[in-house]
């Protein structure tokens, strides 16, 4: 899998939303996505990369596209 | 200085007179925008006497008595722009207060909860043991205190673990390979005072009494939500770490005083057991006859005022609990800013707090 479909995944599968519903999604911009999801969201991603994020880097991650930018800027992540 | 650039700032790095100019700024903001955008705000203020061009400092701005927030429904923001309601905690039959969250006072509220604590903790997120059970945060739609307790400081953690299950029975082998899986790490743990000393104490005492003993040696606990229940059994704050000391090791425990109409703005305790307000939030002393400002070491009814509420009216309010200043930019941990003591609740005051309005159950 490459590391764009395990981000995807990690979306889909914690929000059960399609890939298609992924694109431009924001932090609150559906009901599953609110503080309870974006915690599972962050758990979801730190098992598929095997990273731990910062919080500021939680906070910070506010849509689908800014997370992609934090994970290849600060955990090496190639996209 | 703006909102933002307070963010930049360390927690506890203001001065008397620095802090003092940023809060009348941001507070007399934050009035005159509820006092437009919130119509029984602005009719409040008006028969308050309110006049904007005569606030010198944001100690003589008007505060609203807490209970506001159950007899009203306040916001400031439309209500497709809210995104979260939270409610206070009470006991059944209780009337609840609600608090509208937009977007940007919901990510402030955990911005500044997470500067606030990891002052305390560290930035770096650690094995958690939430000492309650998973069901208190089921209803995503409308939060309870508890929850949004449990949620702001999940944040610290890496991988969670609840030690209760909902019927508050101790999870002991979930927390036993918990433990192991993460030995030699700092844990954090997080929970609330009650809850902590029935269901996590008490058990600990009778495991230890079989042979069954945990290490929390490398733990820090952070908890709050009132301590009326174990003052009317005799439990002192001292006694409570001592007698967590004793049963399990865990020597860094840290309370916290705060409420779900100021969320984020909490107070944390400090290595010398007092309470710290950081830039953020301000708590001032009011005499009950007058309201005028206490003095140093003098007793009153506490006034919280936080920077956050932007989507409610929110930032200035009279609790409903007494405290004492003990002073201020002086404590000996180093953290500027006032320091203080929570005496507890007013007399005839509904009890409220997420840890006294459980302990009712056990009257």
């Amino acid at each position: 899998m490459t590391n764009k479909e395990k981000y995807v995944n990690a979306f889909t599968e914690t929000f059960d939303i399609t890939e298609e519903e992924t694109k431009g999604l924001q932090y609150s911009g559906i009901s599953a996505w609110d503080s309870v999801g974006h915690m599972s969201l962050v758990a979801a991603l730190e098992d598929a990369f095997d990273i731990m994020m910062d919080t500021d880097d939680i906070i910070d991650f506010s849509s689908f596209e800014k997370g992609m930018e934090i994970l290849s800027e600060k955990y090496d992540v190639e996209f | 200085m703006n909102f933002e650039e307070m963010l930049q700032r360390t927690p506890y790095s203001f001065s008397k007179e620095e802090k003092e100019a940023v809060l009348t700024e941001r507070l007399s903001e934050l009035t005159e925008k509820h006092r437009v955008s919130c119509p029984p705000y602005g009719n409040i203020l008006r028969s308050a006497g309110y006049e904007r061009g005569r606030i010198g400092s944001y100690k003589e701005l008007p505060f609203l008595p807490v209970r506001l927030f159950k007899e009203l429904e306040l916001k400031s923001v439309p209500d497709d722009q809210i995104v979260k309601t939270m409610t206070s905690s009470g006991t059944t039959g209780q009337a609840v207060s609600k608090i509208y969250l937009d977007r940007v006072t919901s990510a402030n509220q955990q911005k500044v909860m997470v500067k606030i604590v990891s002052d305390f903790t560290g930035s770096s997120r650690m094995p958690m043991i939430i000492l309650d059970c998973p069901s208190v945060v089921k209803n995503r739609l409308m939060f309870s205190a508890r929850g949004a307790g449990i949620l702001g400081f999940s944040i610290f953690g890496a991988k969670r673990i609840y030690a209760l299950d909902d019927d508050m029975k101790l999870n002991v082998e979930g927390l036993k390979a918990f433990l192991d899986k993460y030995r030699g790490q700092r844990i954090f743990l997080f929970g609330f005072t009650f809850m902590i000393w029935q269901h996590f104490y008490k058990e600990l005492v009778r495991l230890k009494q079989e042979g069954i003993t945990f290490d929390l040696s490398d733990g820090v606990l952070i908890h709050g939500g009132g301590w009326k229940k174990l003052i009317s059994e005799a439990v002192s704050p001292e006694e409570f770490k001592r007698c967590l000391t004793d049963v399990c090791g865990l020597s860094h425990v840290h309370d916290y005083y705060g409420m779900v109409e100021q969320t984020g703005c909490i107070y944390m305790e400090c290595e010398c057991g007092h309470l710290h307000a950081s830039i953020f939030s301000d708590v001032i002393m009011r005499r009950p006859l007058d309201f005028s400002e206490c003095e140093v070491g003098e007793k009153g009814i506490i006034q919280v005022v936080s920077t956050l509420p932007e989507s409610y009216p929110g930032h200035s309010l009279l609790t409903e609990d007494e405290g004492i200043v003990l002073g201020e930019d002086d404590c000996p941990c180093g953290r500027k800013g006032k320091y203080f003591k929570v005496i507890g609740r007013l007399k005839n005051a509904e009890i409220r707090g997420c840890s006294d309005t459980y302990a009712e159950k056990f009257r």
